[in-house]
């Protein structure tokens, strides 16, 4: 364990990526195969599952801390993480044990049968053999939620150059739905195993936003325009006679979507299609809430089979008769993708359409009508692109339409946790109903730390009253509300809810009274609403 | 009337017409020490330790200033003042004020541990203790100074060999000179910034012995400073200033780098966890030790603390104040500790 914690700390002091990639490969090189096999799984997000209440462990560190609860609670809102707040309020340990990092996730693992007198004996006796490092991961292995600044990519450059081998083979490899119980590292990194390929998706190919005027780009006829779509973004597997569905985030979601089970009969074996799953009815996209309401629930209904039905929005073809094709032109990919959906012939697969431009004024004018599709701007795929691995610059640019914005007073603040503890970040925004103020948003985000103090001192100066954390301030900051959508709520006192609101801009020039009203809202629901 | 009231100009001891670490212009005032939203500028009359003076002289200029060694009383109007040390920088002092028999103490900054320049902070029994809450919450417990140090030396060591220069940040007064105090001068040379030279040069005076140090000037010899040391403000990282040198690691000494979040978004290379002020273990061990009944919290976690105090059957409360918190990362003073 102390070699992994090293690992975490010397991940954590550096934001050099080649220092965090060194780091990664002399451990990678070090350690023992079963600790190594831990160490890809924790850094893919594939950490053992929760066999310990997090309400117990907070207990239990109170008790051996000495403190009361209430007093624990507040520590850890203002750390905010729970396994540091855990780790830095225990009593220094007794001794300083040296078992390697699969010893413990073993004992971690090993809970899921024991019963509580067992697991505090347990984990007490662990968090007195540990160091506060030590401890730290212990507790986070534990709790979930590891953030380390280590992409999937990162670690695999590492792994690949522990091993020499090479890093695209490997990227594949570790994807799908291997478990760390079921697989040793051998046979994970060293081994090529035909039966778990079947499964196995390619990494998605990832787009960043246009950095410059589209105009830049060059000549229109090299590019090929498409519609940028919000759902799940996917790839839809079949080999074998068997038919898997993956989302980005690199997980298996076959189940939640038994309508592509039609696809068995109409997709050839070797297929795999990228693209976006969109909750779709009479002939147009549905909002992103229905999707969202779609995968809360546990069972997959009958009912909502029939309210929110799902097709796949075809992007790319990356695997052709079993053959992997993504270093072909995309020109090329297309038109065999074209094939393929059309021989497919099924409602539950569409094809993304190609949006037609011969100037880049046409494409900015398509752009803008995005939000009738209910679309979030335009994809540009250059015509001679590869499929590539990961987040990459160059070939593939996202256009995203810009945000609606809205003048808001802010009315509530709050603290803020961990990285911004001690800062008032999280606020609430009102606009005006005649003399009163409607609260309607939150927001955290969107402005730099020099901001946040400035409004953190004003806050203090500020207070009108104080419930529990929060705190009523004078109505006398606006700020301009940036948010993806708009739609009705009847949770809300204001009767809306917004997609993704954060703070663009702090309307230093702009008096409260200048805010907008709830009717400039009510407006933009009866425009844009889902 | 009480023996201290709490003004929007600061701590007020009406009997003496006194103020203690005053924020706003007042006539006169008793300074706990030279750190600056403690001392500040504007009074008629201040008065401070005997070690606090050259610093507090230094800072304000041309001032009517009295100063008085630790356990020295003195009357002001038939109220008595006596300053003890309070182990936070050198000259720091806590204020001790009696009148009819009742006893107020006013904390200033403090920590408990002794780091071998600040002076041994002394429990002062009375009736009712103003404390400085900063690091007031369980989770703030300080590892022993040797280990940090031992830890800093051998960062620096480590990037010497690497012909790394090791840049380490921390305020000008009391964290520097206490940094000064623990590196070991063996590895290499130690540099440092004008606004560290001076304040360094002032605690020389004052009998604090402390290795040597040579100031950055723009005409220095840049090969000779590869794998130094080199003591900057919090202010310097990310300044011009730092462009002079060539591979650097950068390191802050401070309380906060105590907790995760903030050692990462302060992006240094190393966060060393050390601080001048008391830690959680040290405000309650102060706390109990000056026998008070009554407490009132300033600087920090002031809310979390108080709840804990009254439980603890302290009659506790809180004073709002206009101290900075000090160390903070948010903030951006060039002094404090
Ligand atoms: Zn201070
Ligand atoms: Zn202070």
């Amino acid at each position: 364990m102390r070699r992994f914690a090293a690992l975490v700390q010397a991940l954590d002091e550096t934001t050099k990526t080649n220092a965090k990639v060194s780091a990664l490969t002399r451990y990678f090189q070090e350690a023992p195969d079963a600790d190594k096999l831990w160490t890809i799984a924790l850094l893919s997000h594939r950490r053992p599952r929760r066999t310990i209440k997090t309400s117990l462990m907070r207990e239990w560190a109170a008790e051996l801390a000495d403190i009361p609860l209430w007093l624990f609670e507040e520590s850890y809102h203002i750390v905010g993480d729970l396994a540091e707040a855990i780790a830095l309020v225990l009593p220094k340990p007794q001794q300083n044990s040296d078992q390697p990092l699969s010893f413990w996730i073993d004992l971690i693992m090993s809970w899921r049968s024991k019963d509580d007198i067992s697991k505090k004996e347990e984990i007490i006796s662990a968090w007195s053999q540990l160091g506060h490092r030590e401890r730290f991961v212990f507790n986070k292995i534990i709790t979930g939620g590891f953030r380390l600044g280590v992409s999937q990519k990162l670690m695999t450059r590492a792994l690949a150059r522990s091993i020499d081998g090479d890093e695209a083979v490997l990227a594949h490899r570790l994807m799908g739905n291997w478990t760390p119980d079921s697989i040793t590292f051998h046979q994970l990194v060293l081994e090529e195993n035909p039966q778990d390929q079947l499964s196995r998706p390619y990494p998605f190919h990832l787009a960043y936003a246009v950095e410059t005027p589209p105009e830049e780009l060059g000549d229109p006829s090299a590019w090929q325009a498409e519609r940028k779509w919000d759902g799940i973004r996917g790839q839809l597997i079949k080999r074998e006679d068997n038919i898997y569905v993956w989302s980005r985030g690199e997980e298996l979601i076959t189940d939640r979507f038994p309508e592509f089970q039609f696809l068995l009969s109409n997709l050839p074996n070797g297929t795999v299609v990228d693209g976006e799953i969109l909750p779709y009815k009479d002939n147009q996209p549905m909002g992103f809430q229905d999707l969202q309401t779609r995968i809360g629930r546990k069972n997959v209904t009958k009912k909502i089979l029939e309210t929110t039905p799902v097709v796949l929005v075809a992007y790319d073809l990356l695997e052709k008769e079993g053959m992997d094709i993504r270093h072909h032109p995309i020109s090329l990919r297309r038109q065999w993708l074209e094939d393929i959906v059309a021989k497919a012939n099924s409602a539950h697969l569409l094809l993304s359409e190609i949006v037609a431009f011969s100037d880049w004024k046409t494409l900015a004018t398509e752009r803008e009508q995005s939000r009738t599709y209910r679309s979030e701007g335009i994809m540009l795929k250059r015509l001679d692109s590869a499929y590539q691995v990961g987040r990459k610059k160059g070939g593939w640019w996202k256009w995203k339409i810009d945000p609606l914005v809205i003048d808001a007073v802010m009315i509530y603040a709050q603290q803020g946790h961990g990285r911004r503890a001690n800062l008032f970040t999280d606020y609430t925004f009102a606009v005006w109903r005649g003399d009163d103020l409607v609260p309607f948003a939150k927001a955290y985000s969107g402005l730099t730390d020099k901001e946040f103090q400035e409004i953190t001192t004003f806050v203090r100066k500020n207070t009108l009253d104080r419930f529990g954390p929060v705190r009523s301030v004078k109505p006398h900051l606006v700020f301009e509300i940036a948010f993806e959508g708009i739609r009705h709520s009847k949770r809300h006192k204001s009767g809306i809810a917004l997609r993704f609101p954060r703070m663009s801009r702090w309307r230093k020039d702009k008096h409260p009274k200048e805010a907008n009203a709830l009717d400039d809202l009510m407006a933009m629901l009866a425009l844009y609403g889902d | 009337m009480a023996l201290v009231e709490f003004r929007k100009e600061g701590f007020y001891v009406p009997a003496a017409d006194v103020f203690i670490d005053p924020w706003r212009r007042v006539k006169t005032a008793i300074v706990t020490h030279g750190h600056s939203d403690h001392s500040r500028w504007g009074m008629s009359q201040y008065i401070c330790s005997t070690l606090s003076e050259p610093i507090i002289r230094h800072r304000l200029g041309k001032i009517n200033l009295t100063s008085y060694d630790y356990g020295k009383e003195w009357k002001i109007k038939g109220v008595k003042f006596t300053l003890f040390p309070a182990g936070h920088i050198v000259g720091s002092a806590q204020v001790r004020i009696e009148h009819k028999g009742e006893i107020w103490v006013i904390s200033g900054d403090y920590k408990v541990e002794d780091d071998g320049i600040s002076g041994t902070f002394e429990p002062v029994k009375c009736h009712t203790f103003v404390s400085e809450c900063t690091f007031g919450l369980p989770v703030y417990t300080w590892l022993e100074q040797e280990d940090v140090f031992r830890d800093i030396n051998q960062w620096w060591a480590a990037n010497r060999e690497n012909k790394v220069t090791s840049i380490l940040t921390g305020y000008s007064l009391g964290k520097a000179q206490r940094l000064l105090a623990g590196l070991n001068p063996e590895i290499g040379p130690i540099y440092t910034h004008g606004a560290i030279e001076t304040m360094t040069e002032i605690i020389r005076s004052l009998d604090v012995p402390l290795p040597p140090t040579k100031y950055i000037t723009d005409d220095i010899d840049k090969k000779a400073m590869e794998g130094s040391l080199v003591l900057a403000p919090p202010s310097a990282t990310g300044s011009s200033w730092m462009k002079r040198f060539g591979q650097v690691s950068i390191a802050a000494a401070s309380g906060w780098m105590q907790v995760r979040g903030t050692r990462r978004r302060r992006s240094v290379d190393r966060g060393f966890v050390l601080s001048d002020h008391a830690d959680w273990q040290g405000l309650n061990q102060a706390i109990k030790a000056t026998g008070a009944e009554r407490v009132y919290v300033t600087h920090g976690y002031t809310h979390v603390f108080s709840k804990w105090l009254s439980s603890q059957g302290y009659d506790a409360g809180i004073v709002e104040t206009e101290f900075g918190e000090e160390e903070h990362p948010d903030k951006k003073t060039t002094e404090g500790s």
